[in-house]
């Protein structure tokens, strides 16, 4: 769908404002860069409290995101090609941890999950303590996490349409295996891309974790909660720390738009 | 009658902003207090923990010296010190311990030399109903007892450290917050047994929170010191300040919320 007559139609003074733009971004990662101790970098995040943080964000984002998609997929479908009263409502709840402060989906959590929330009086009683432990970080990482998965599926299963399914319908399929055999491999991609975005933002969840979790080393204390404590005493080691975020980010975010550049390839053919 | 009001209004208007440009807000106040010449705006950066007593000495400071104005920011010790050295409009310092007071005395950034205040000490806090019955500092290492401290990073995690090794008591907490507030806070909302914060912080959150004092408490005494700024454009009105925070009718306002004499 090229455009064949060469207008481009983005006056020149546009393009300034957007390299303000693109530079607010761009010169506070660069800032940060100048900052780091290189000669100390190696010895700094092979640090015994980094590597547990590491290791740990590492597992619980894994964990969050295999739960983000055993809990996305339906809801995605469910959101795309369902057709129910109270549809438009579950959407906006759904997306609401996209808009939410952190801090206040830790507090929910708390009041959900905790000794004296909710459910945590029956999961108490039922031998099951969530708070202090490597699961409450996963479940603040999924929670803050769902909506970027649920997003991008919608999204590729809005624009690969249904036809192929009916098709397939028509041809004696039942529905689960239209499922298994068309709906989710015309949408692989897009669900690649969901599941690469949710585990970026679980990895870099802080505000949740550090209200419902707590912070112990090894067991809730997830990277960003340790840059946090780190910068206290240690901005070196943050900043250090940081910076191996920020890879983990750039490489992320790359995968994702490789991903989703092939969304409407593998649709179309 | 309102567009005479209207007129009045505008005068009143004009003539304060003729005085603001002036850079002189005094001129009303000059009858009030004949024997201060004070006047201004100082900003004070005081740590967290000084955040009811701070507001209340501010007011307490604005009542008895018209025309001026305290503004206040309250953060983390750490943070407040690493925000001034990076250009932050502070003219007072209130640290919650002397280390952060002499990082910023290292950047040349203490005007004169800095003045202890007050102290404090931890306690224990649990939630009202006790859960887990602590009664002394060594109840904190039972087995099954959710004790949350602050991590030794900070300021109140140190303290805890000492305590802890001074008793020979040693806790394996199930959290090490970044602050004390969030100590605090993993109390109030039951998830916590226990925490380890100051007394002042149990004093603070009123009747959310019992206090266990310890005995072993006094082997960590938190010293809280105060300076001027030394890039402080008004460091008149800010030494005022830490004269009124240092005076007997400010130690009392600090009394009265749990922190001792230094």
């Amino acid at each position: 769908m090229k455009t064949t007559t060469g207008y481009h139609g983005v006056p020149r003074w546009i393009y300034a404002v957007a390299a303000a733009g693109g530079l607010l971004v761009v010169l506070p990662l660069a800032a940060m860069l100048l900052r780091v101790n290189w000669p100390q970098f190696i010895p700094l995040i092979t640090s015994e409290s980094s590597l547990a943080a590491l290791g740990l964000s590492l597992r619980t984002s894994a964990a969050s995101t295999v739960l983000c998609i055993v809990l996305g997929v339906p809801l995605a479908l469910v959101l795309a090609r369902g057709e129910f009263p109270g549809q438009k409502l579950l959407r906006s709840f759904v997306l609401l941890p996209l808009v939410l402060p952190p801090v206040v989906g830790g507090i929910a959590l708390l009041y959900t999950f905790g000794r004296q929330g909710l459910l945590g009086k029956s999961l108490e009683a039922a031998g099951i303590q969530i708070a202090f432990s490597t699961t409450a970080v996963v479940l603040a990482q999924t929670f803050v996490a769902l909506p970027f998965l649920v997003v991008s599926l919608e999204g590729a299963l809005r624009s690969a349409g249904n036809r192929y399914e009916a098709v397939a319908a028509t041809l004696g399929a039942k529905p689960t295996t239209v499922l298994r055999r068309v709906t989710l491999p015309l949408v692989l991609p897009g669900l690649a891309s969901g599941a690469v975005l949710s585990f970026a933002r679980s990895l870099g969840e802080f505000g949740a974790t550090l209200t419902f979790a707590g912070s112990l080393e090894g067991v809730t204390r997830t990277l960003p909660l340790e840059i946090y404590l780190q910068r206290e005493t240690d901005a070196d080691a943050a900043v250090a720390l940081s910076l191996v975020l920020v890879a983990v980010a750039v490489a992320v975010v790359g995968l994702s738009y490789g991903g989703r550049r092939r969304t409407p390839a593998a649709v179309q053919s | 009658m309102s567009i005479r009001r209207q007129h009045f209004t505008a005068i009143l208007a004009a003539g304060t902003l003729a005085a603001a440009l002036a850079g002189c807000g005094s001129g009303t106040n000059a009858t009030a207090t004949p024997t201060s010449s004070l006047s201004g705006e100082i900003t004070v950066f005081a740590a967290a923990s000084l955040k009811t007593t701070f507001t209340q000495l501010a007011k307490d400071f604005e009542a008895a010296n018209p025309g001026t104005k305290v503004k206040l920011s309250f953060a983390g010790s750490s943070d407040l010190v690493t925000q001034i050295t990076q250009g932050a409009p502070a003219d007072v310092f209130a640290s919650a311990d002397t280390k952060n007071m002499t990082k910023l005395a290292d950047a040349k950034l203490v005007d004169g030399t800095a003045t202890n205040f007050a102290t404090n000490v931890l306690e224990i806090a649990v939630p009202p109903s006790n859960p887990a019955s602590i009664s002394s500092f060594a109840d904190l290492a039972k087995p099954g007892v959710k004790v949350v401290t602050c991590a030794s990073q900070v300021p109140c995690g140190a303290a805890a450290d000492a305590v802890e090794k001074a008793s020979g008591v040693a806790l394996t907490p199930v959290s090490e917050e970044s602050s004390v507030t969030d100590v605090l806070g993993k109390v109030t909302s039951g998830e916590a047994d226990a925490g380890l914060v100051y007394v002042t912080d149990v004093k603070g959150a009123g009747d959310k929170v019992k206090g266990i004092p310890f005995a072993e408490s006094d082997k960590a005494v938190n010293t809280y010191p105060i300076a001027t700024v030394g890039s402080s454009k008004n460091k008149e009105l800010a030494a005022a300040f830490v004269a009124a925070v240092t005076s007997d009718k400010g130690r009392k306002v600090l009394g009265d919320a749990g922190f001792g004499a230094p």
